[in-house]
């Protein structure tokens, strides 16, 4: 069998379309781990993963825990509400404490784009990547995409459009680069105040009608307007974002072909997506959630079969 | 770097059949046994096995599964390449069942050992018994024992054990000694 071309998950864009393939077959395998009665193996019982939350986080911190529960490693968690962090200690500082104390793989979500690099860069530990400002989110990604060739059997030759805030969308980058990897079409819509202005140079299409978006698309996936990391007004109001990208029940039957419709949560009900649209047997969005444990425990095992035992 | 034949087609066959008459002797009507091919080559050998069970025997049907023990493997990081898994099919339940494990070649015993922790995982089985195509009795690592053995064979641990099925037409299979 193969192994991952790289060292670290720092970001899609480092992976190779090969190493993508390895996470999903190693993916599967996990995904039926997680239906058995017992849904824990010992793979990683004598690897100790530190998650490092430097921001917020429900879903994905959870995702990881359960995940490096599932592979029976010892987890340490941190958030930087409940630390020294607040007293002024710098990011390496921070890390190389937790590192004294022993750890294997790193899960480190970060404010600032760049973080999970710069780390990689200065200590021994594998790092996990989950999340570093508007930068990436590889995980993310993977689960999406893992979502999409679970639903429509391969990604390849799909079109799948990102809805929504794509400036201050880490999901949306890694979003694209995972897709474009594995051959299939993207286009990105929104108004465009939320578009970056240099995004045609990825190769994606750039629209503002969202119906004629939705029309072209198989799958959709509707980003949350991230209110938090918006310092200025990007829209009138989030009433008139609603009537203009969001996604309601009339909508969704009004297009000429079903399509697929996801959401990296948390979901807004009522902003990016009505609770019927969310609710339909149209949106794979809890599937993202289950595939998520199955593919960051694919991802852990792979980084983990790195660190050769010392004999 | 030499070949040895250990079982022709001929052979191969015959212990088959020989182990199937013990599974019938021993479980009868199979109403409380399962048979577990361990992934990826003993399922190979299990699949022969369950066909020949229904030929042989008057039973209607058999539960067969396969376990893939990769993520229970006891060498996970220790070995220079990684293992790729296997897909693990097991739609009964194994509760207080007797469960039948088949693999082709039982060598040190460790990917048995990881079997019966994987096995767990999907409930408490009555007994656990193993049938082995070869049996490499001189290597064992761990207190491993078979009790259906095809073929009992010594080799040392630069030999190799390799099973093939289904080759050609003509050749059904065959077991070989290959020294390195």
């Amino acid at each position: 069998m193969a192994s991952l071309s790289v060292n670290h998950l720092v970001g899609i864009k480092e992976l190779s379309k090969e190493d993508i393939a390895l996470i999903f077959q190693t993916a599967d395998n996990f995904k039926s781990v997680l239906n058995r009665s017992i849904k824990k193996v010992p793979s990683l019982r004598d690897i100790t993963i530190a998650n490092l939350f430097f921001e917020n986080s429900t879903r994905t911190r959870l995702s990881f825990e359960l995940a490096e529960k599932r592979l029976s490693a010892d987890i340490v968690n941190f958030s930087s509400a409940s630390s020294s962090v607040k007293k002024g200690e710098s990011l390496i500082d921070t890390v190389n404490n937790i590192l004294a104390m022993k750890v294997d793989i790193v899960v480190m979500r970060h404010p600032n784009p760049g973080a999970a690099k710069f780390l990689s860069e200065h200590v021994d530990s594998k790092i996990v990547n989950a999340g570093d400002g508007a930068h990436e989110h590889p995980t993310q990604a993977l689960l999406d995409a893992y979502s999409i060739r679970e639903k429509l059997g391969e990604v390849s030759g799909k079109k799948v459009v990102i809805v929504g805030d794509i400036t201050h969308s880490r999901v949306a980058l890694s979003n694209i680069f995972c897709l474009q990897k594995l051959g299939a079409e993207v286009m990105v819509c929104g108004p465009a105040t939320l578009i970056p202005k240099y995004i045609h140079e990825l190769d994606v299409k750039v629209e503002h009608d969202l119906r004629k978006a939705l029309e072209w698309c198989d799958v959709a996936n509707m980003l949350r307007i991230q209110l938090e990391r918006m310092d200025v007004n990007y829209f009138p109001s989030l009433r008139e974002y609603t009537m203009l990208y969001g996604l309601d029940k009339q909508f969704l039957n009004s297009l000429s072909k079903k399509i697929v419709v996801m959401h990296p949560g948390p979901i807004n009900r009522g902003i990016e997506i009505t609770s019927d649209v969310a609710d339909s047997d149209q949106a794979i969005i809890l599937d993202q959630v289950e595939n998520g444990v199955a593919v960051r425990m694919a991802v852990l095992y792979l980084l983990a079969e790195k660190i050769k035992r010392e004999a | 770097m030499g070949e040895k034949r250990i079982l022709n087609d001929k052979e191969l066959d015959l212990s088959v059949n020989r182990l199937c008459w013990q599974l019938i002797e021993n479980h009868s009507d199979f109403s409380d046994t399962v048979l577990i091919g361990l992934q990826p080559r003993g399922y190979q050998l299990a699949k022969k096995i369950h066909s020949k069970l229904l030929e042989l025997a008057p039973i209607s049907s058999i539960f067969l599964g396969s376990l893939d023990i990769t993520f229970f493997r006891d060498d996970f990081r220790r070995r220079e390449e990684p293992i790729a898994p296997n897909q693990t099919d097991i739609s009964f339940l194994v509760e207080g069942k007797n469960v039948v494990f088949i693999d082709d070649v039982l060598y040190t015993g460790r990917s048995i050992r990881a079997g019966m922790d994987a096995i767990n995982s999907f409930g408490r089985p009555k007994q656990i018994e193993l049938l082995v195509l070869i049996d490499r009795r001189f290597s064992r690592e761990l207190p491993i024992e078979p009790k259906y053995v095809g073929k009992t064979v010594d080799a040392i641990d630069t030999e190799k054990v390799v099973v093939e099925w289904d080759q050609d037409k003509a050749h059904k299979g065959q077991v070989s000694l290959i020294r390195e």
